[in-house]
């Protein structure tokens, strides 16, 4: 028998609520209930981060976390980044200049994990960018490019250059 | 969507004490990085569980009156590196949890899953052994804390009566004041693996720094189980900080540890790696205690 749960939480800023099946991923409930298809679905076991969001300022792999437990959370997806007037944050355009895109399945994932290294507000080497972007499997760039767009967005939030 | 028959969502320890007698059969679920994931590869689908992720109560780090380091079984793993007694204290146990697999993982999974699991690789428990964590289970009839030698049965199976959940682990003061920690995973890649071998090293030297007052040491796959090297304890405690010293040590640990061949690695590449990581772990402990070899 089907069993249904009230989850109320906010995506993006707005608060929202649904009646939600207790089987469901935060994965499942992103993208058919609300239509956040940035999310994606990869291994949809925790290994390669395509459906990673930040759920109260921490990345998640949403796969592997149960939509019911988001009751109460505040959860960001890609589609947050957007501005009112449509433009790209400082972090997307980096991924386009620096060619870190290219099939683009892996990119809201990794964006979102860059979300939170650049709103830490600190510095950090490159051995530990790496270290917090290794939740992420791409099998197009060879990481060298994604590294490189979050490593010149923090520097310029920093105002290093 | 998960394969799952029903979902049963604990809100207080009591609750959850409460669902788990209503449900024997059911599964526990914290984190959900391994349960989840065997759910979908159909491991444990179908089955009833009782979600204690939502039971706050069961995360943080504190220090008791007693001096103790007390952590909530659902403290997840980047929480406990982050944590600022842990960093003052046992600074090995942040650094062993760190390494396991991604940053995504250590947001989710738990320090009660990672023991509760019973699994020999997980980067927690040789730590935990090495530093004689101990246990706290609560059940109907109330608490009980047991070391954690004692909690690992065998692979897979742990000791939790069907009243209870685990709600903390222990660290006494006795057990870290003075002691430096090193630990050292061995994996095929830096993210996201499972632990070849992994060697757990805890040091405490006389004041002069020149002599082992005392050592423990513990391995994750070595054995079936989480286990200690208690044939190269004794040998080195009261002997000198030399190089002769730390390369019989760790040759010692061979009496006591029995790792098998797997498809991850041989038997013999296992000793190799013990020996090998007792070496540089003792080493490296030594060199945060202030000593020289």
């Amino acid at each position: 028998m089907a069993q249904y749960k009230l989850v109320r939480c906010t995506i993006n800023g707005k608060e929202v609520e649904q009646m939600v099946d207790v089987r469901a991923s935060l994965t499942d409930m992103l993208r058919n209930d609300y239509r956040m298809t940035s999310v994606k679905k990869g291994c949809e076991v925790g290994e390669c981060g395509a459906c990673n969001v930040l759920i109260d300022g921490e990345c998640f792999n949403s796969c592997i976390y149960l939509a019911v437990w988001a009751d109460g959370k505040h959860i960001r997806t890609l589609e947050g980044l957007m501005s009112k007037d449509g433009e790209l944050s400082d972090i997307q355009q980096a991924f386009i200049d620096e060619a870190a895109v290219q099939c683009g399945f892996c990119t809201p994932g990794v964006i979102m994990s860059a979300v939170e290294i650049l709103e830490s507000g600190r510095d950090y080497t490159d051995d530990e960018l790496r270290k917090l972007l290794s939740g992420h499997l791409c099998r197009c760039t060879g990481y060298e490019n994604i590294l490189r767009a979050v490593r010149k967005t923090l520097d310029k939030r920093l105002g290093k250059v | 969507m998960y394969d799952i028959k029903a979902l049963y969502e604990a809100s207080s320890v009591e609750d959850a004490i409460k669902l788990r007698l209503e449900h024997p059969d059911a599964q526990i679920l914290a984190g959900g990085s391994d349960v989840l994931v065997q759910i979908r590869e159909g491991k444990r689908a179908g089955k009833e569980l009782i979600s204690i992720y939502m039971i706050d109560e069961l995360r943080g780090v504190t220090l008791t009156d007693s001096g103790d380091i007390r952590i909530g079984s659902l403290t997840s793993f980047s929480h406990i590196t982050k944590n600022e007694i842990v960093k003052k204290y046992i600074n090995v146990l942040g650094e062993a949890v760190d390494m396991v697999g991604s940053p995504q993982i250590r947001n989710i999974g738990t320090i009660g899953g990672n023991t509760c699991n019973g699994v020999t690789s997980a980067d927690s428990a040789s730590t935990l052994f090495a530093l004689d964590a101990l246990v706290e289970l609560t059940g109907s009839s109330g608490k009980r804390i047991i070391p954690i030698s004692d909690f690992y049965i065998k692979a897979g199976t742990v000791d939790i009566k069907p009243d209870e959940i685990q709600t903390a682990i222990i660290i006494p003061q006795e057990k870290y004041d003075g002691y430096k920690g090193h630990y050292i995973k061995y994996a095929m890649r830096n993210a996201l693996d499972i632990t070849t071998t992994g060697c757990s090293v805890n040091v405490k030297l006389c004041d002069d720094k020149k002599v082992f007052e005392d050592v423990r040491i513990a391995y994750g796959v070595a054995g079936p189980i989480p286990m200690r090297a208690k044939t190269a304890e004794a040998f080195i405690k009261g002997k000198a900080v030399t190089e002769d010293t730390a390369l019989e040590f760790s040759k010692q640990v061979l009496n006591d540890i029995n790792p098998r061949d797997s498809w991850r690695a041989s038997k013999a590449f296992r000793q190799h790696l013990a020996t090998e990581l007792a070496y540089r772990a003792l080493k490296e402990c030594v060199k945060l205690c202030g000593g020289e070899m």
